[in-house]
């Protein structure tokens, strides 16, 4: 799905050859500072590496409309924004952004309860703790329905128990609607609970961990 | 109407008791700012002085060049003023857009105001054009001002929003809507505010000076609102063009946030 050549950006990243499957669960560790963040920002395009090149579905991100990858490459960045207005209107904005129908009334109460949160859709979004509003940052992603979801440290406010039911039902998302989920995440235990393949990134390099 | 009370140069000079005052307390108070007081006030009288003369030169020769070239050195000495201002330096880009909507924002109104609301004849009377083209000019530059600022400030402070939207699809456009509506927003809030409390909390500058010169009340007002109401369209035009323009100089050509 993602083939990544010679690819430098800066002297943070590396990366001679990398590729990511499709439909797959692909888990990226490392230390902070090391450059999954970076990774993840060049597959969403928020960032055009220096050289090299990045393919997607065989097509070079530098030929494709920024817009339309972004839309069928969704992230999540590590500190979810929550814009102003209501539960609601956060959940809505990014089928707004990509010009996708509005959610039902239906489909937002479920995605409510698959991010576990307990709220109501009209109550104001900035009275949620961090917690919350990094799920709601989620739900907000699974409506939708990208190809490839690209979340970076998706888990990192929220509690151990809450983490682990939050990334199965994401990994359960992907597997039943065949998509492909490339995650970075400070949790080796993690990575190796649920990632089909796992990579990690050392000083600016990557590699496929084995375990 | 009664003609107005000509002030002779000794009368001018008696006004001056203002400064020295003031200078007296300064000292006594131990105020280090008597240096910028006697500055700025000798500063403001020569350029009145300066200006006066010019005027009188302008109008006495009535020539639709002069009436041009004072055109061209307000609206140059607005932009490079703007630009001065700017809290953080600005990109090449965004300066060549502050100079295009600045021109062509008062300009419109400028031409507006002037040929269709006043009707001028001959179309570059200096007693009109000159007054009318300062104020639009003036008004619109402290629009600017602010919205550059706002506008840098914004992209910068808000860049995870903007950053978070284009993640999720969103076109430029978008992402930035909320900055560009906030920039937009400062830049005419003094004017519109200065509307509200116009006649009720001061008299406007304007008006003022043609009452004093013994203008009736009625024809001061009628120019106060029509000059208002252009000040307003100048400075939203100019800056509705600014903003317009102006978020697009963040984005680079493959719709990402430019670094540094």
């Amino acid at each position: 799905m993602f083939s990544i050549e010679q690819v430098t950006y800066k002297n943070i990243l590396s990366v001679p050859k990398l590729t990511i499957q499709e439909k797959e669960i692909t888990c990226i560790v490392g230390e902070s500072g090391s450059g999954k963040t970076t990774l993840l920002r060049m597959l969403n395009h928020l960032i055009s590496p220096d050289q090299g090149s990045i393919t997607f579905q065989n097509e070079d991100l530098m030929d494709m409309d920024p817009i339309e990858l972004r839309r069928k490459v969704v992230m999540l960045p590590q500190t979810p924004v929550i814009f102003q207005g209501t539960l609601r209107d956060n959940l809505e904005i990014g089928l707004r952004f990509s010009d996708k129908t509005p959610p039902s009334e239906k489909e937002l109460e479920e995605t409510l309860e698959r991010v576990k949160l307990r709220k109501k859709l009209d109550e104001n979004a900035q009275n949620l703790s961090g917690g919350e509003k990094q799920r709601l940052a989620l739900g907000r992603i699974l409506l939708m329905e990208p190809e490839v979801l690209l979340l970076d440290e998706p888990s990192s406010a929220l509690d151990d128990e809450t983490e682990s039911l939050i990334i199965q039902t994401f990994v359960d998302y992907a597997k039943m609607y065949n998509k492909t989920l490339i995650m970075v995440t400070h949790s080796k235990a993690l990575a190796k609970k649920f990632a089909d393949r796992i990579l990690q990134v050392r000083g600016g390099e990557v590699h496929e961990w084995d375990h | 109407m009664n003609g107005i009370i000509d002030l002779s140069i000794l009368q001018v000079l008696t006004a001056y008791i203002f400064i020295a005052v003031l200078m007296i307390i300064l000292r006594v108070k131990g105020i280090a700012r008597e240096k910028e007081v006697l500055i700025s006030s000798i500063r403001m009288t020569l350029q009145l002085v300066l200006v006066g003369y010019v005027l009188v030169y302008l109008f006495e020769s009535m020539n639709p060049f002069l009436t041009l070239l004072v055109l061209l050195v307000m609206e140059s000495f607005a932009i490079y003023n703007i630009i001065q201002q700017a809290k953080s330096p600005l990109s090449k880009e965004l300066k060549k857009i502050v100079a295009l909507s600045m021109v062509l924002g008062t300009l419109t109104s400028l031409l507006f105001f002037l040929f269709v609301v006043i009707q001028i004849s001959p179309w570059y009377d200096p007693q009109y054009f000159i007054p009318i083209a300062g104020m639009l000019i003036g008004n619109s530059m402290t629009g600017i001002s602010l919205g550059v600022n706002r506008l840098a400030d914004g992209m910068k402070n808000q860049q995870p929003l903007v950053e978070s939207a284009l993640m999720l699809g969103a076109t430029p456009k978008e992402a930035a809507k909320e900055v560009v509506d906030s920039a937009f927003d400062s830049a005419i809030l003094p004017t519109i505010n200065s509307m509200v409390g116009m006649g009720i909390v001061f008299l406007p500058g304007m008006m003022t000076g043609q009452i004093l010169s013994g203008v009736s009340p009625v024809t001061a007002i009628a120019y106060q609102i029509a000059i208002m109401l252009g000040i307003l369209g100048s400075v939203s035009l100019t800056v509705i063009l600014f903003v317009q323009l102006g978020y697009k100089s963040f984005f680079n050509e493959r719709a990402q946030l430019k670094t540094d």
